[in-house]
């Protein structure tokens, strides 16, 4: 065991935790961050997914003592009910989502992506995306989503804080 | 139509807060359609039942969701139901979960049931409700309840424009009698219904906010993990636990079980402050497994059985027609191809997880399950308490897909809470998923076709081949006759085909393996076989598979009907450039008819699947869009079993184990989809599931015709 100092959407955490713990379940168990899901165990679902800075990486296989005192978001920095990303406005705007599971890593990546390729085609999307599993299969509503963000980001560049859901197509 | 429900009412003015809450609910017999009114006396909330709508003088209108939502969107479509009628928009409502009690009729989200059997009660509810507000701002106005109409919430008087809002006339209305026959409304009426909305879900699942089951959290609880025979069928012989205990943070190790519904089996568990340190534990147990028989759980010896089977004759389903034999006989042509399924798993990407606390007479449990009160009777069951001393709390659903209405996970965390005398929270690892069941049982499907001079279908027999889900999770005896639930999709109810002589019979192999229901159950792998059967048949007859599709169902208009839309909107009479093909399915299930259309096409790279145009005709709908995302679910979950690895067990354990050898659909591969709503005011159907079926022998169509080479076997190969 060792005290490990974590930085997580901006505030520093300092948890005493084995230091090979998966940064997953130091989110999760220690930050109490719930957000965060626990898919696989092997970085093969992404449902997982956090920001070292800025940076999507799997949290179920990055043990804690490689992150410490780096800049960690989760879903629940990108933004709020009250507070949306402008990723978050275009998964409700397109209904992405329905068990929901998976939608906190599918949303960690396409933020990430966004950032490297504020317009990305189909195909940047399906390279980029293909590490995040969705067994409900949300992956079409998932790409128009992205371009749906992109666009919204490109015509203001503030991210969106709508607080309603709309359902226009 | 049958008659419905019994409907209570109960009043109540909850102590000190002064609030008047006008409740109203109904409890559901099984099958029973029809909504029965009752007065019932005046009683305590909680104590008598709990009621599906909620209203107190502060306005708060608290709506009841009776089913769990996996996914497929009851959590909007149960409440909408009774908004409709109860006049208040969705952002009006606030939305919870029942647990589970008797009261609530049955609460097992499966079947693709909920819309479909909830669509006249819950709605009947919110008219009974409505008319009691609008007759006490009637009575307060003293005019008649005609003269007054309720919207958003409030009731209006037409003339004055006078209004209360429904907190004002709670109390008023709690006295009035309850209405036997509210009136319904005319759907073309409909706000709510029938038209596109978002889902309230969505903004909490796109957060993070949205609690899953194994987001629970209670103070003082351990976290358990538990190591399982790789065989399944685990009996421990020794097991040395000391490296697992120096870990730190593990608090206990201990011999275990795991309740299946056919056999309860040996298991070591470790238990610990955090989970990680229940995972390190559990990598430390050394544990001797007693032998175990492989026999009955190889699938290659039980895909062998089933073949062996295939050359006896079956037990008759009902609704058989014509004499088989003989006609089959008389044919011309006479055609017959054996198709096989493997066994699948559910793979939800939510691991099963339980939080579950035993305390000296009463068990609570926080858990994703596709029922409450299913794990109330089998809890208590199996803890030895009564029903009411069992507590549920229904979170989301991290996906289910029938895997989440199997208990055994909740009865491994209720083992080992009441050994710890604490709270414990159990997740299973992906590995445990996979390689520990249940699974979609494999089957085979045998056909003969028989064909006359004039290129008409005479004959045709469907011998289905697998092992019993009713046998050996509901312990029903089948011996000597065909299993009723094993002809769905395919049987007579399902599958209206306009052949004379037709037979659908059935045989049982056995396994050891555990076996579920998993997305449509039985169509699922039954339709595969039909549907590309009557391909076969089609191309002996030398007939387009539209063409003799539209002669078999000529008797069905809704069949009818979406075989021609869904031609329509793929555009299957078109000519396709070279190298590109298409195929098409149709089937029924849980009172839905769903068709598909794929195009196939060669590449440099293999063949890709580049479109799929999807016709469902469900009845009347709640929410089109979330019937277009299920379509869609289905889609890409049929193909992953169509495409995929199967399930094997071999060497003594099943050999897939997480998503590097089990593979699923990815972003990358998904092809094109477009779904249609057929609209009509036929009676609502199933919506979760009736997608599936169809899928994997639309595609084996369409790779027939783009190669030529007939694939009757899971994966299908796109080589």
């Amino acid at each position: 065991m060792a005290q490990t100092k974590l930085t997580v959407n901006g505030k520093a955490y300092t948890i005493d935790v084995d230091p090979e713990m998966p940064l997953l379940w130091a989110i999760r168990d220690f930050v109490g961050l719930k957000g965060t899901k626990f898919g696989c165990g092997m970085a093969q679902c992404g449902a997982c997914t956090v920001h070292l800075n800025g940076t999507p990486i799997r949290s179920c296989s990055t043990p804690v003592s490689v992150v410490k005192g780096q800049k960690i978001t989760t879903i629940e920095g990108v933004g709020t009910p009250d507070h949306l990303h402008a990723v978050q406005q275009a998964w409700i705007d397109e209904q992405v989502t329905q068990c929901g599971y998976c939608q906190s890593g599918q949303i960690m990546s396409a933020v990430a992506l966004l950032k490297e390729k504020p317009k990305p085609t189909d195909e940047d999307i399906d390279l980029y995306m293909q590490g995040n599993i969705c067994r409900c299969g949300t992956y079409q509503r998932v790409r128009k989503a992205i371009h749906r963000a992109a666009e919204s980001v490109q015509n203001s560049p503030v991210p969106a804080t709508k607080k309603t859901a709309s359902l226009e197509r | 139509m049958k008659s419905l429900a019994i409907n209570r009412r109960n009043f109540l003015k909850t102590g000190g807060s002064a609030s008047v809450v006008l409740a109203l609910g109904f409890s559901i017999p099984a099958h029973s359609e029809e909504v029965v009114l009752h007065k019932i006396p005046q009683t305590t909330l909680g104590l008598e039942f709990s009621p599906y709508i909620l209203i107190d003088d502060t306005g708060k209108i608290t709506i009841l969701n009776p089913r769990p939502d996996m996914g497929q969107g009851t959590y909007q479509s149960m409440p909408a139901l009774v908004a409709e009628e109860l006049e208040v928009s969705m952002d009006q409502i606030h939305i919870s979960q029942t647990n589970g009690q008797g009261k609530y009729g049955s609460q097992l989200s499966g079947g693709s049931s909920s819309v479909r059997t909830r669509w006249l009660p819950m709605r009947k509810a919110g008219a009974a409700v409505k008319e009691m507000l609008i007759q006490a701002a009637a009575n307060k106005w003293q005019v008649s309840p005609e003269e007054c109409y309720a919207k958003e919430a409030k009731v209006f008087h037409k003339s004055s424009g006078k209004s209360f809002t429904y907190a004002e006339l709670v109390g008023d209305a709690s006295k009035l009698e309850v209405p036997k026959n509210p009136k319904l409304k005319d759907p073309k009426d409909f706000k709510l219904l029938g038209k596109s909305m978002p889902k309230p879900d969505v903004p909490l699942k796109v957060t993070g906010t949205a609690e899953f089951g194994i987001d629970v959290d209670l103070p003082g609880m351990l976290y358990a993990s538990i190591e399982r025979c790789p065989a399944i069928h685990g009996k421990v012989e020794s097991f040395d636990g000391a490296a697992a205990l120096k870990v730190p943070g593990v608090k206990k190790v201990l011999k275990a079980e795991r309740a299946m519904p056919h056999k309860t089996v040996e298991t070591v568990a470790v238990l610990a402050t955090n989970y990680w340190a229940a995972l390190q534990g559990r990598k430390k147990l050394k544990i001797k497994w007693a032998a175990v028989d492989h026999n009955t759980l190889s699938t290659e010896k039980f895909s062998a059985q089933m073949h062996e089977l295939a050359k006896q004759d079956g037990h008759d389903f009902e609704g058989n027609q014509g004499d088989f034999a003989k006609a089959y006989g008389a044919a011309a042509k006479k055609i017959q191809a054996t198709y096989e399924t493997p066994f699948a798993a559910h793979a939800a990407m939510e691991p099963v997880n339980a939080t579950v606390w035993v305390k000296d007479d009463s068990v609570e449990i926080w858990a994703p399950v596709q029922g409450p009160d299913g794990t109330i009777g089998e809890l208590s069951q199996y803890l030895g308490l009564k029903p009411e001393q069992v507590k549920v709390n229904v979170t989301f659903l991290g996906g289910a897909f029938g895997r989440k209405a199997y208990l055994d996970f909740v009865k491994e965390a209720a083992y080992l809470s009441k050994q710890a005398k604490a709270p414990v929270k159990l997740i299973w690892t992906r590995e445990d998923d996979m390689t520990q069941g249940p699974y979609r049982p494999a089957m085979l499907s045998v056909l003969e076709g028989g064909i006359d001079a004039n290129g008409n279908v005479t004959a045709l027999h469907h011998k289905i081949i697998s092992e019993s889900i009713q046998k050996q999770v509901f312990k029903a005896n089948i011996t000597g006759k065909a299993d009723g639930w094993a002809e769905e999709g395919v049987g007579a109810k399902d599958s209206p085909m306009a052949i004379p002589n037709i037979r659908r019979s059935y045989l049982n192999a056995s396994t050891d393996l555990p076996i579920l229901w998993w997305r449509s159950v039985y169509a699922s792998t039954n339709v595969f076989g039909h549907e590309s059967f009557v391909d076969e048949l089609a191309h002996a007859a030398g007939k387009d598979p539209l063409d003799l599709r539209l002669e078999l169902f000529k008797d069905s208009p809704r069949f009818v009907n979406v075989l021609k839309t869904v031609a329509e909107k793929s555009g299957y009479r078109e000519k396709l450039p070279a190298g590109k093909a298409r195929g098409m399915a149709i089937a029924r299930s849980f009172s839905t008819i769903c068709a598909h259309v794929f195009t196939v096409a060669k590449t440099a790279d293999g063949i890709k699947i580049e479109k799929v145009v999807s016709v469902i005709d469900c009845g009347m709908t709640v929410n089109p869009d979330n019937i277009k995302a299920q379509t869609e679910s289905n889609v890409v979950y049929g193909l992953t079993a169509a495409l995929k690895s199967p399930i094997v067990f071999a060497d003594g354990a099943v050999q897939q184990s997480n998503f590097h050898n089990y593979p699923v659909l990815r972003i990358n591969e998904i092809p094109q989809m477009e779904v249609h709503i057929i609209e009509n005011q036929e009676a609502p159907g199933g919506v979760g599931e009736p997608g599936l079926p169809p899928i994997a022998p639309a595609l084996a169509n369409a790779l027939f015709n783009l190669t030529g080479k007939r694939q009757r076997k899971f994966p299908l190969s796109l080589v």
